[in-house]
């Protein structure tokens, strides 16, 4: 899977979303997303990782064997709030 | 989907303080994100059940749509879900889990 698509799908979902993407193994299905949106105010974390889960529904129960999942609003960046 | 499976795990959640869903045992966890959960539980010090979805996969199917969330390890505690891997590790970096597991 590559990231310009995992990137691509994030945003169609929180399209004022940045997206920070690493490939963990270099195989293209372990990644760890890094994503900051206005859409995750006021959510819980749980709720906060359904969002970014469901905008990658599909590729969840194929082409991404794991996701590492950080997500922030844009005034609680870590390490910059 | 059989509905009795998502009712056995309801009776599961709620019949037992704190049970991980994951794969594989605690003894022999068969993911990195799972033995991260087992580790993290240990040193807790609290007691938990485990059940293995790779021995079961209508449950391994089950638990993801009845937590509504796409992975595994799924750790719940009070019948509550908490979260996967990603979740209790920050949780318990922050010195939230502790209290949680406590209540």
């Amino acid at each position: 899977m590559r990231k310009e698509d995992i990137q691509r799908k994030i945003q169609a979902a929180l399209p004022d979303a940045t997206v920070e993407l690493r490939d963990l193994t270099g195989g293209g299905d372990h990644w760890e997303a890094t994503v900051v949106s206005r859409a995750f105010e006021g959510k819980g974390v749980v709720e906060q990782h359904r969002l970014v889960y469901a905008a990658l529904a599909e590729e969840m129960r194929g082409p991404i064997h794991a996701l590492t999942l950080k997500t922030s609003t844009p005034a609680r960046v870590p390490g910059k709030g | 989907m059989a509905e009795d499976i998502l009712q056995k795990i309801k009776n599961d959640v709620t019949s037992n303080k704190v049970i991980l869903y994951m794969k594989g045992t605690k003894a022999l966890p068969q993911c990195g994100f799972s033995a991260r959960v087992v580790d993290i539980l240990n040193r807790h010090g609290v007691g938990y059940e485990t059940r293995n979805v790779l021995a079961d996969p209508e449950l391994r199917e089950a638990i993801k749509r009845f937590s509504n969330w796409p992975t595994l390890p799924q750790l719940y505690v009070n019948g509550s879900f908490v979260g996967g891997c990603d979740i209790v590790t920050e949780m318990d970096q922050k010195g939230e889990l502790a209290p949680l597991l406590k209540q």
